[in-house]
Order: C-alpha cells, then sequence, then structure tokens
C-alpha cells in the first residue's frame, strides 16, 4: 500500500469514527448549552440505547429482517425510548439539583452514570453481547480504497440527523426558542417560553442521538458492552470542547476532528523517515488528547466556541 | 380611574432573600391608561414588574389581571395571558437576528399570517429593524436594541406592555423618540405600565403616576396633578 492508499483509507475510518463522536458530542454541547450541565452521564446513554437497539431488534428481525432497514427500525424505537429516559434522568436526577452548587450537580451526573453502567453489568454479568444483526459485506472499490456499504449506510444515517437538528435548531420557532433558553431564560419566559418544556425537548433530542449512534455502534461493529460507553463519552466530552461546547456545529466539527486525529495517529510512523517516533494504536487517546490540550491553549473557547456567555 | 382595570396589585411584598424589595404595595393601571411608576434607584420599581410577571414570586398580597388572580402562575402563562414585560436593560437575545428575536416575541402565536402582518406592522414602525433585520440583535446600538424590545413585545400582541426604564442608557435625543413610541403605542389600543427614573418626561405622557420608595408607595395621583405640584417634584423627582 502506498502512503496514499493509507491516507484515504485512515480518513475514511476516521469519518466512521468521527460520526459516532459527533452524535454523542451533540447531545454533551445541547445539554450544557441549555442548562449549563456537563452531562457525564451521556455516555451512558449511548451504551443503553445500544442495548435498547439490540432488544428491539431482537423482537423485530423475525418479521423485517436483521438487515439495515431493521436495524434503522431498531434505532427509530431505541432513540425514542432513550429520549424518554434522559427526560426521566434530567427530571429526577438533575431538575432538583439545578440550584445546587455546580459540583452537586457534576457528582449527580456521575452517580446517574455509574448506576446506569453498573445495572447493564448487572444484567450481562459484564459479558459481551452480540447485536445479532446481519450486515452484507459489499462494498464498492475506489481504485485500492474499499468503502463498504455499511460504512456509506453509516455516515449517511449521522449525517442526516446532524442536518436535521440543524435546520430545527435554526429554522423552526422551537428551535429558536432552544436557542433563546441556552442564552437567557427569564427573559424566554417573558416570552411565553416554557422554560421546563424546552429542557425536556434538549434532553430527549441530546439522547436520542446517543441512542442512534449506539444502536448504529452494536450493528456496525457486532457487539455490545455494558462498559462501552465510559470511554466513548470521554472522547465526545473532548470533542464538544475542541469544537466549543455549547455548540452544534462545533460538536460535529470536533468529532470529526478526533475521528480523524485517532485514526491518522495509529498509522503515524516516522520510522521510515529516520525519525523515531511512532504512535500506533496503543497510544492514539494520548495522542488526540495531546493535540486536545494543543487547541484549547491556543483557543480557550474551542474552535467554534464564543466567549463564555455566547453558547449555542 | 372608575374604568374598566386591567391591573390590579394587593398588597404586594417580594423580597430577595431576606432582603425585602417591596414592602405591600396596592397598584392599579386602567385598560387603555399609561402608568407610570416613579422612584429612585433601588425603590423597588423593577421588583414590582418582574412580581407581576412572575418572574419574582409574590411573598404575599395578589395580582389582579382582568380580574383573575395570576399570582402563583408560571411567568410563561401570564406572558400568555397578554401580559407582556420588556425587561431593564433590554434583554435583546444574542446570537440570534433580528428577525430571529422578533420572530421568538409572537412564540406564543400559533396562527403564521397573523406573525407575518404584525412583523410587517413592527418593520413599517421600525424601519430600522428592517434593515438590519439579518444581523445579530446583540450587536445593534442602544436605542436599536431599545425598538427591538419593543417591536419584540408587539409581535407578541400584548394586553399589558410592562415597560421598565426604556430611555436608559440613551442619548437625550433617543429618550425623546422613545417617549414618543411609547405615546404612539397607548394611542394604538396598548396598556402601558411604565417604569422611568425620568420622571419629568413620564409624567407628561402618563395618564396616572405612583411614587415609590424603600419599597413603599409613597405617592400616588393624575399624572398632571403629581407634575404640577413643586413640592412633590422637588422632594421625589428630583430633576
Ligand atoms: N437579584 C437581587 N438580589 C438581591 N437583591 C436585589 C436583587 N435585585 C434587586 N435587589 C434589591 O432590591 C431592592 C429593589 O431593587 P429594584 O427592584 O431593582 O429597584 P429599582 O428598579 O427601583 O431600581 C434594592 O435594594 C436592590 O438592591
Ligand atoms: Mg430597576
Amino acid at each position: 500500500m502506498t502512503i496514499f492508499d493509507i491516507f484515504t483509507n485512515q480518513l475514511l475510518n476516521g469519518i466512521v469514527l468521527g460520526s459516532f463522536y459527533a452524535l454523542v458530542a451533540l447531545g454533551y454541547t445541547m445539554v450544557f448549552g441549555v442548562v449549563k450541565l456537563l452531562n457525564f452521564a451521556h455516555g451512558e446513554l449511548y451504551m443503553v440505547g445500544g442495548f435498547a437497539g439490540f432488544l428491539v431488534l431482537s423482537f423485530l428481525a423475525p418479521f423485517i429482517g436483521a438487515g439495515w432497514f431493521g436495524v434503522a427500525v431498531s434505532m427509530v424505537f431505541a432513540m425514542i425510548a432513550i429520549g424518554f429516559l434522559g427526560v426521566v434522568i434530567e427530571r429526577v436526577a438533575y431538575a432538583p439539583m439545578l440550584s445546587a452548587p455546580r459540583l452537586s450537580i457534576l457528582i449527580t451526573a456521575l452517580a446517574v452514570s455509574l448506576v446506569l453502567q453498573n445495572g447493564m453489568l448487572a444484567l450481562t454479568k459484564g459479558q459481551y453481547v452480540p447485536f445479532g444483526s446481519a450486515l452484507g459485506f459489499g462494498g464498492i472499490n475506489l481504485g485500492k480504497l474499499f468503502i463498504s456499504y455499511n460504512q456509506m449506510i453509516l455516515v449517511s444515517v449521522a449525517a442526516l440527523l446532524m442536518l436535521a437538528l440543524e435546520m430545527f435548531v435554526s429554522r423552526t420557532q422551537y428551535g429558536r426558542a432552544m436557542r433563546a433558553v441556552a442564552v437567557d431564560k427569564d427573559m424566554s419566559r417573558l416570552m411565553g417560553i416554557n422554560v421546563n418544556a424546552v429542557i425536556a425537548v434538549t434532553f430527549f433530542l441530546g439522547s436520542a442521538l446517543a441512542a442512534a449512534a449506539g444502536t448504529m455502534a452494536g450493528a456496525f461493529y457486532g457487539s455490545l458492552w455494558y462498559f462501552m460507553g465510559f470511554l466513548i463519552g470521554l472522547k465526545a466530552f473532548t470533542a464538544a470542547v475542541i469544537g466549543g461546547i455549547g455548540s452544534i456545529p462545533g460538536a460535529m466539527l470536533g468529532g470529526l476532528i478526533l475521528g480523524l486525529l485517532e485514526s491518522f495517529a495509529t498509522q503515524l510512523d516516522l520510522r521510515g523517515m529516520g525519525i523515531p517516533f511512532k504512535v500506533g494504536s496503543e497510544w492514539k487517546d494520548v495522542f488526540s488528547f495531546s493535540v486536545l490540550i494543543l487547541i484549547l491553549v491556543f483557543k480557550p473557547t474551542g474552535l467554534l466556541g464564543k466567549s463564555e456567555q455566547e453558547r449555542m | 380611574m372608575t374604568s374598566d382595570i386591567i391591573l390590579k396589585l394587593e398588597g404586594i411584598a417580594s423580597a430577595y432573600g431576606k432582603i425585602d424589595a417591596v414592602k405591600g404595595i396596592d397598584l392599579e393601571v386602567a385598560r387603555g391608561q399609561i402608568v407610570t411608576l416613579l422612584g429612585a434607584n433601588g425603590a423597588g420599581k423593577t421588583t414590582t414588574l418582574k412580581t407581576i410577571s412572575g418572574i419574582v414570586r409574590a411573598k404575599t398580597g395578589r395580582v389582579l389581571f382582568e380580574g383573575q388572580d395570576i399570582t402563583s402562575m408560571p411567568a410563561h402563562i401570564i406572558a400568555r395571558a397578554g401580559v407582556v414585560h420588556v425587561p431593564e436593560g433590554r434583554h435583546v437575545l444574542r446570537g440570534l437576528s433580528v428577525r430571529e428575536n422578533l420572530e421568538l416575541g409572537a412564540f406564543t402565536v400559533k396562527d403564521a399570517t397573523l406573525r407575518r402582518d404584525r412583523l410587517d406592522q413592527v418593520f413599517a414602525q421600525f424601519p430600522i429593524l428592517k434593515t438590519r433585520a439579518n444581523s445579530d440583535g446583540s450587536l445593534l446600538s442602544g436605542g436599536e436594541q431599545q425598538m427591538l424590545a419593543i417591536g419584540r413585545a408587539l409581535m407578541h400582541g400584548p394586553k399589558i406592555m410592562l415597560l421598565d426604564e426604556p430611555s436608559m442608557g440613551l442619548a437625550p435625543k433617543l429618550v425623546l423618540e422613545t417617549m414618543k413610541i411609547v405615546k404612539r403605542l397607548n394611542e394604538t389600543g396598548t396598556t402601558i405600565l411604565l417604569v422611568e427614573q425620568n420622571a419629568r418626561l413620564a409624567l407628561k405622557l402618563a395618564h396616572f403616576g405612583y411614587v415609590l420608595e424603600s419599597g413603599e408607595i409613597r405617592l400616588k395621583g393624575e399624572a398632571s396633578q403629581l407634575r404640577s405640584d413643586p413640592s412633590i417634584v422637588q422632594a421625589y423627582l428630583g430633576t
């Protein structure tokens, strides 16, 4: 393989990975934008979302198959279920805490995260669970680059969901209300906006996107694990921060950048050029987090973030 | 003021923790009038408006709007009933364009044609907002932001508008301009409760006035009577 082949191949992998990060990062950033809460349980919603998709698929597969159609239908159900779970978590765990000191809410979020993670550990006994999807192996060859249909579908679905979200937030009256609540809650109330309802919708959408990512990840990689939300939660948070937390396009960009960074890092090997430097897959996280720190040194508000107050 | 009372406060008291900001006031606004609430800085004017609109909860007392007790209603429900509060400092929404700010003013208006008609009316009344329709609302000048704040309130279709110091921070010429806008609003049928530091100007527009001091009503009367009484002017209204 030439350098160019490796490059295009990793570009593709990076985009796939970045799509997952972006979908999860969106929930982080939306919730932060509207209630200024770092929802550390968000990665767990991705995990629980994957399991919800798995459950729905195992019911529906005998009727509609376990191909992409079955996965897509399961994904929609998982999105709705996890969307409501997100709303319930907000009402039960966060809403009573919103006027408490910041640290208390953060600890609450960690507690929610542990409850979800350990709940799933108990249910699955720590075992990997096969997702049960039956996706094909087809694809197209572009020169030496092989793009599978699965990759194409996954990236398109992710892009479509993000486009839909962006349209909702920028074009609809309710989307405007969400942005209003993010910058000025009292003024929003004075305009007749039910701020609690907007917060609920925000949690619903963010959680639903995490569930979409979880279901697609299960289908794409083939199995689920109770711990799968932990690292992606951290990375999605990272992606949201790189992009400028609170900014929706920022989360998309940050996710993509992080996915690309990681994917290229695994191939970064300068020894052939006489420089004793190789990243490799074991060091890819160290590499990407170092880049994150660098970005934040030069742009503390993230790539698309504005000043402290102006978020989302 | 025997006519139709649209808004009535009965013994309203409000506090921030242990700080009593408003200490049991009675106030009435007759439909179609401009009533002004005057007083020095810190007298409790803003708190009174916030208590009416539900942003601050009354400790005791009742707020009646069109005869209905709205004291414990959530702020967004009070707004939907037609009580539209244009807060001190304008609160133009950052990151939203002028047009988006205006459209959100009509958040509770479900009829799209009505929204469009109102937008046209606001643009006709404040042409500068039309010119700047696509720029970020927070980039407008102070005077333009005040027009935006009032335009946004008009989009809502208020039965009563609570205006908190619309002339604050504006150049003298713009202060007069703002007062003209308030007068015109009233002439086209909007009832107004106007909070002002500039007492002389406010009393020129208003039908009735209240003077608040340390959270209590010290004086009330027909505006013409208040502004012609030299001792009152000197004692309470300053310059
Ligand atoms: N958010 C707040 N927290 C604590 N005290 C406040 C707050 N807002 C106003 N106050 C106090 O309440 C009193 C009345 O304030 P305010 O209603 O803003 O007066 P005005 O609008 O007449 O200047 C003042 O003593 C002020 O310091
Ligand atoms: Mg004030």
